[in-house]
């Protein structure tokens, strides 16, 4: 090397060629330059892009894995699981790396997929690189595939949502899909409070993105806050029997019905037909799905004569001796006229209810200011939502006072010209319950937003109560609503449904809201049982039968005493026991 | 002064080795609350299925034959 160079070097200096100096030196800065130019290429990679190219680098061999945080639990009043997440495995393939090495039969029947499905399926997403082969598997079955060690096929942990009382409590709880997102029902409205945040892992992979070491979590998942709702899963589950039972019986379009605790305001029970199985939702209709005793109106008919009839004794006007006039059972109203179902002669408030009349409960209207009469509807809840949080709940419609023209005042009287959902009408019966105190309507045990309203004075209210509890005697429109050994306080509706053009003759809805015990009720539940076709349409032949079983059995599970029975004639001790 | 550095010095070593050692140790325990959170939802779930209310109420009156006694069937006691 010395001696080549010397010699070179000799040579160089031996033989000087001047016509060849420029040569040399432009070659020389040829060097020069490319020199340069590897060095600011150094300088580049080491020095000012090492940041970013080192990100890159570990981008090859780091990967971040998302975990899935685990979605809240949803449970009833006792604390039993309306809705619960388990553990399952999706199983990905990435189809460029995908080698079945001659394993596909296995493979396939692993999936529960035919060899022929699984090789369409791979033709169809050859091109990509992330394919969901089957999703929310067996973790068992899924560890089989993992075994199995295949290159290109991977497991992702995940969580599928079940609901363990399926049809009963669907409509109120909802569903998730498949990536776990609320969709309807409270597992929507609930959702951000459900869901929890997912987690973050970073792993090391080798050449062929195989996982070979955990190198820490980058983020916990958290996972979501459980959610107690106040409804009771044995009442809830009696009253989506009873309802089903009746509807099919009826062969009605739908029913629905909604339980209140009118001392909380917490909704007890919801019940719709048709209904839907949340576990199963490959032929869901999305007419099954809605939760009509939220979500629909309707015109409540004479279930609202017992607010006019407290509209009227709150103004002072009337009171439990006033009569009313009716005859001839027949009253003109601008060019409309009120009609009753005959002529009641000169009634009481008491008879008024018991016999339903349309007639007397609009000469109140006329009577009592216009404003306080509205305040009292207002007040109820009625024209707003209960926002209790669920998803496309109704607002209901009331028209403000000052527009009202004397026919729309009248047939106010008698639950027409305004609309509410079963809910908003069960709200409002709750404050007759609870001695004119309105709760507001809550879902989530224990929760109280808002302090309690008075919308009626409290002997308005037992007053009401009292005359209520006739509507249900053998004179009354419901006798079938009766409980054995509780007293009964309810009102029944027939509405004719309003169709195009007018008032249906042959469409009706037939309701039943009341309250038991009484004296002093537990209890209140409005049922609506919507286009009866088997015969029978009045709410006293429809719903109040519903009404009737579902109570008396939720008496029995509420463990509440019996207030209408005959004084006990046996007598037991129970210091040892009943003997 | 030099030995106490050197005391100093192991002893920083050790508490991180040791600390690390625990974190490892936390991630461990975390890892085993996870999976039991997991098996307790499973067998909620399963706890759940079998006592449903419809398969209690099918197994109350079709096997044990049981049903619900009528009004005059009840006989109302006075506690004295």
């Amino acid at each position: 090397m010395s001696f080549d160079n010397q010699h070179s070097q000799d040579h160089a200096a031996k033989v000087i060629v001047p016509e060849l100096a420029g040569r040399r030196r432009f070659i020389l800065a040829c060097f020069m330059l490319v020199m340069c130019a590897l060095i600011w290429r150094a300088i580049d990679l080491q020095v000012l892009n090492n940041a970013f190219l080192q990100k890159r680098g570990e981008a090859v061999y780091l990967r971040d894995i998302k975990l899935p945080a685990y979605r809240g639990k949803i449970s009833d009043a006792e604390g039993h699981a309306l809705a619960i997440s388990a553990p399952v495995s999706s199983v990905w393939i990435n189809p460029k790396q995908l080698d079945l090495a001659g394993r596909k039969v296995e493979f396939a029947k692993l999936l529960g997929l035919s060899v022929a499905n699984l090789d369409k399926k791979l033709k169809k997403v050859g091109a990509r690189r992330f394919v969901y082969l089957r999703r929310h598997m067996d973790p068992q079955v899924a560890e089989q595939i993992d075994a199995m060690q295949l290159s290109g096929v991977y497991l992702q942990k995940e969580y599928r949502r079940y609901y363990p009382d399926g049809e009963v409590a669907a409509h109120l709880v909802g569903f998730t899909n498949i990536d776990d997102e609320g969709q309807e029902g409270l597992e929507l409205a609930l959702n951000s409070q459900l869901k929890g945040v997912a987690g973050v892992e970073r792993v090391l992979r080798d050449g062929k993105r195989r996982m070979v070491k955990h190198i820490d979590d980058i983020r916990a998942p958290i996972p979501g806050k459980d959610v107690q709702l106040s409804i009771d899963r044995r009442l809830q589950y009696l009253a989506y029997r009873e309802l089903k039972v009746a509807v099919a019986q009826q062969q009605a379009k739908s029913g629905s019905l909604v339980m209140l605790d009118p001392t909380t305001g917490e909704v007890l029970a919801v019940a719709n037909q048709p209904a839907f199985n949340p576990n199963d939702r490959s032929r869901l209709k999305p007419s099954h799905v809605r939760n009509r005793a939220f979500t629909d109106v309707f015109e409540p008919g004479s279930t609202m004569k017992p607010f006019t009839v407290a509209a009227g004794m709150e103004s002072g006007l009337f009171n439990d001796k006033s009569i009313i006039d009716t005859n001839p059972g027949r009253m003109k109203v601008g060019r409309s006229q009120v009609r009753d179902h005959r002529n009641y002669g000169e009634i009481d408030l008491a008879t008024l209810l018991l016999k339903s009349s349309n007639v007397a409960s609009s000469k109140i209207a006329m009577t009592v200011e216009p404003e306080g009469f509205w305040n009292m509807l207002n007040k109820l809840g009625f024209g707003q939502p209960t926002r209790n949080g669920f998803p496309g709940e109704a607002h209901g419609k009331l028209v403000s006072y000052e527009r009202w023209r004397p026919i729309e005042r009248a047939t106010l009287a008698f639950g027409y010209g305004m609309s509410t959902s079963v809910l908003q009408l069960a709200h409002a019966y709750s404050a007759i319950a609870n001695d004119g105190l309105l709760q507001p309507v809550s879902l989530i045990k224990g929760l109280r937003a808002e302090p309690a309203e008075r919308v009626m004075t409290a002997e308005v209210a037992i007053q009401i109560r009292a005359m209520l509890q006739g509507v249900v005697s053998k004179a009354g429109t419901a006798p079938r609503a009766q409980v054995q050994g509780y007293t009964v306080a309810g009102k029944t509706g027939t509405v004719k449904k309003f169709a195009k053009g007018g008032y249906s003759e042959d469409k009706y809805l037939g309701i039943f809201a009341g309250m038991v015990p009484a004296n002093k009720p537990e209890l209140v539940m409005v049922v609506l049982i919507d286009e009866p076709q088997a015969g029978d349409y009045y709410g006293g032949l429809v719903a109040a039968p519903v009404f009737s079983r579902i109570m008396s059995g939720a008496m029995r599970l509420m463990n509440i005493a019996p207030d209408n029975i005959a004084k006990p004639t046996v007598v037991a001790a129970l210091d040892r026991g009943i003997q | 002064m030099a030995v106490l550095v050197m005391v100093s010095a192991l002893s920083v070593v050790y508490v991180k080795y040791d600390s690390r050692l625990k974190f490892n140790q936390l991630q461990g325990e975390f890892r085993e609350q996870d999976r039991l959170g997991v098996e307790w939802s499973r067998l909620q779930l399963e706890q759940h299925t079998w006592s449903s209310n419809n398969r209690i109420e099918k197994f109350a009156r079709e096997k044990l034959n049981l049903q619900v006694p009528s009004a005059e069937q009840i006989i109302y006691l006075k506690v004295k």
